[in-house]
């Protein structure tokens, strides 16, 4: 199963400036650590530590098919072969 | 340095008034390497707030795939600030995701809703470093 994942350009450093990645795994949190095992030091800019886990951050946008995934069950929304997932950081301010 | 057309910067600080005092946001979209701020996008707070601005994450899918289809990115990424100085906050560095635009700061404190100067400024924010430049208005962007 293939799932093209689109790096946006702050994240790009980690992907050797790579726009969009290949990737597997049967839920988010799968595929997040598969792209960890390809471009260390990814995940940590996507997920954050949690009380029994992880989670996504907090400013940190995930799509699957243009759907944001935190409607769709977060790190647990399902990815099936084919699906893209689109990776933007929130544009917010104070 | 960002260069703007004076239409452009009317727009955005008319954005900013009307939307005083909650903070204004949005972004102005160029041909990707040209440096140029030539489509202005008004956006919606979601935050809806006068202390905190965030694009609503359906709406920036929307905006990046339409720069995307047209070759553009962000050039100008501007949010205004309606009780405060015109200069980005801890939250606004720390948040700042686009090392290649020009963050506009746009202050509404003095007027608010009404006619009057604000104050309008420009940066860059790159890796958490704050550079104001200069921001310089033109009665159009010249051809490119």
């Amino acid at each position: 199963m293939t799932i093209e994942v689109r790096i946006p350009t702050i994240l790009r450093t980690y992907t050797d400036g790579a726009k969009a990645v290949p990737g597997e795994g049967a839920s988010l949190g799968a595929l997040i650590d598969d792209l960890e095992a390809n471009h260390p030091g990814i995940k940590e800019r996507l997920v954050e530590p949690k009380e029994d886990g992880v989670d996504l951050r907090r400013f940190v946008n995930v799509y699957v098919n243009d759907e944001d995934v935190r409607f769709i069950g977060g790190l647990e929304a399902e990815l099936s072969d084919g699906d893209q997932v689109v990776v933007l950081p929130a544009v917010a301010g104070g | 340095m960002l260069t703007i057309a004076q239409a452009t910067y009317g727009a955005i600080v008319a954005h900013a008034k009307r939307d005083h005092p909650d903070e204004a946001c949005g972004v102005v979209a160029g041909p990707e390497g040209s440096d140029r701020p030539e489509r202005f996008i008004e956006m919606v707070n979601a935050a809806g707030s006068p202390t905190f601005y965030e694009f609503d994450s359906t709406d920036l899918l929307a905006l990046y795939r339409e720069m995307d289809d047209r070759d553009e990115e962000p050039v100008v990424i501007y949010h205004s600030h309606t009780a405060t100085e015109a200069y980005p906050s801890v939250t606004d560095i720390g948040l700042a995701s686009e090392p290649g635009a020009h963050y506009v700061l746009v202050s509404t404190r003095e007027h608010g809703n009404n006619d009057g100067r604000v104050e309008f400024r420009s940066y860059r924010i790159v890796d958490g470093v704050v550079t104001e430049e200069d921001v310089s208005v033109v009665p159009e962007l010249p051809t490119p």
